[in-house]
């Protein structure tokens, strides 16, 4: 789905040649401050590349349409991002960004399922504990609906068994629609579980690239 | 008196005025606070800018010509807009110096005009009697908003980028992105207006009003006035700050729709 091609990006970054298989998960893995979330920006387009070039099912990303690749390849940032609201105010404000219809009350209760929050939809988003706005933030993701799934460490505010149950439904969203899945995680247990490719990034550059 | 029933100072009674002046220096000199100089400075400035515009106004009132007072209002729209720059706290980038520019001088110069030509009817159109007064009247209410508008703006999307890029990654357009921003800069900058019309009348007779008032026209024609160039006011605050807003939120993207910086 992606291919970096003499990808520089200030000093963080310096990829000589990726590939990020479509419909698949992938999972990036490498010590702190090495590039990975950058990496997801570069992929989201929240940043652009100072050199080299970025192809999303071989369209050069420059000539892309920055809103619709976003909404395309939705991601999920270390700390989410929650907006003033409730916890349905935050559920379909990814779907009103996106400019698509609002979720029925089902749907929205179901996306919480999935992520194991059990919680009513007109609680107050900001009470929420950190692992429970990042569990929030995956089921607004999920309901958008995107081809492209971009998780920078989805499961660093959870504790071991949710994560693994949280991965588990991710895993079996993403599988059966044939989405693409690009996961930053520190979690060996995660990669070991769910990756099919796993790569390894390291002082800003791809050392390693693997199918599992 | 004069001919129309008002008090004309005579030199020394101005003079006693400045006795408030002193008073101010004395309370800060007892208070200690490093202040008189810049009071000093200020009435001296005051007092001269005043004399000469009292001078250039009765000079332009007496020769009448549309290109004194297109001239008048262009320099008092140039200070207006070099007020604002200095005013605003974080550095400004030419691209929102531009902004400040074009939405200052639009949307004062549309109020300005609807306000001469379809609301008062002044003919000739270039009346410096009319013109000048109104134009300074809305001229600087705009001013004071945009310069609200602009630190609120540059605030907002600074504490807040987070919110703004949390927005753009779930594929917000920067409008829709930066759109509580926005309406929180729009809203603080029309604020004082909306004050303003709230105690005037009641906690403050306003300068213009006091101004006819006490230069002999009756308190109903002033409060027309009032009236009428207070809804000017409004239109010319309104119009310049929702222009600054809608263009100036623009300029912290780039073409790919990213936050710059």
């Amino acid at each position: 789905m992606f291919v970096l091609h003499h990808v520089k990006y200030k000093d963080i970054l310096d990829i000589d040649h990726l590939d990020i298989p479509s419909g698949q998960i992938t999972c990036i893995v490498g010590e702190s401050g090495s590039g990975k979330t950058t990496l997801l920006k570069l992929l989201n387009h929240l940043i652009s590349c100072d050199e080299g070039e970025i192809w999303v099912n071989d369209v050069p990303i420059s000539e892309c349409d920055p809103i619709e690749l976003r909404r395309n390849v939705v991601m999920l940032t270390q700390s989410p991002t929650i907006f003033k609201g409730s916890v349905r105010d935050n559920l379909q404000i990814g779907l009103e960004f996106s400019g698509k219809p609002a979720a029925s009350e089902h749907d929205l209760l179901e996306a919480l399922e999935k992520v194991h929050l059990r919680k009513e939809l007109d609680k107050d988003a900001e009470s929420l504990s950190g692992g429970e706005k990042q569990r929030l933030a995956l089921a607004r993701v999920l309901l958008m609906e995107p081809s492209a799934l971009l998780l920078d460490e989805p499961s660093s505010a959870l504790d071991e068994d949710t994560a693994q149950f949280v991965m588990e439904k991710l895993a079996e969203y993403v599988r059966p629609r044939q989405k693409t899945m690009i996961m930053v995680t520190h979690s060996k247990d995660l990669v070991a579980a769910f990756a099919d490719h796993v790569i390894e990034v390291s002082k800003g550059q791809v050392i390693a690239r693997e199918a599992v | 008196m004069t001919g129309n029933g008002s008090i004309d100072l005579s030199f020394w009674q101005l003079a006693a005025a400045y006795i408030f002046i002193v008073l101010l220096l004395i309370i800060v000199k007892i208070r200690g606070i490093d202040r008189e100089k810049e009071i000093l400075v200020s009435s001296v400035r005051m007092t001269l800018q005043l004399i000469l515009v009292g001078y250039i106004l009765a000079y332009v009132f007496k020769h009448s010509h549309p290109l004194y007072t297109i001239g008048i209002t262009a320099i008092m729209l140039i200070f207006s807009v070099y007020n604002i720059y200095k005013r605003t706290k974080a550095p400004l980038s030419g691209e929102m110096k531009k902004i400040i520019a074009v939405s200052m001088v639009t949307g004062t110069v549309a109020s300005l005009g609807y306000f001469i030509l379809v609301v008062l009817c002044v003919s000739p159109w270039y009346d410096p009697m009319y013109v000048i007064p109104i134009a300074g009247m809305i001229i600087g209410n705009a001013m004071t908003g945009i310069s609200l508008g602009v630190n609120h703006l540059l605030d907002g999307m600074s504490s807040k980028r987070h919110l703004v890029e949390g927005a753009l990654i779930l594929g917000a357009t920067p409008k829709v992105a930066s759109k509580p921003i926005v309406n929180q800069a729009f809203d603080a900058a029309m604020l004082p207006t909306i004050n303003s019309m709230v105690g005037m009348g009641i906690v403050f007779l306003p300068g213009m009003m006091t101004g006819q008032i006490l230069g002999g026209a009756s308190p109903v024609v002033a409060i027309e006035y009032q009236i009428a160039i207070m809804l000017g006011i409004v239109g010319s605050v309104s119009l310049s700050v929702i222009l600054f807003v809608q263009l100036g939120y623009r300029t912290f993207f780039n073409s790919r729709s990213q936050m710059k910086g």
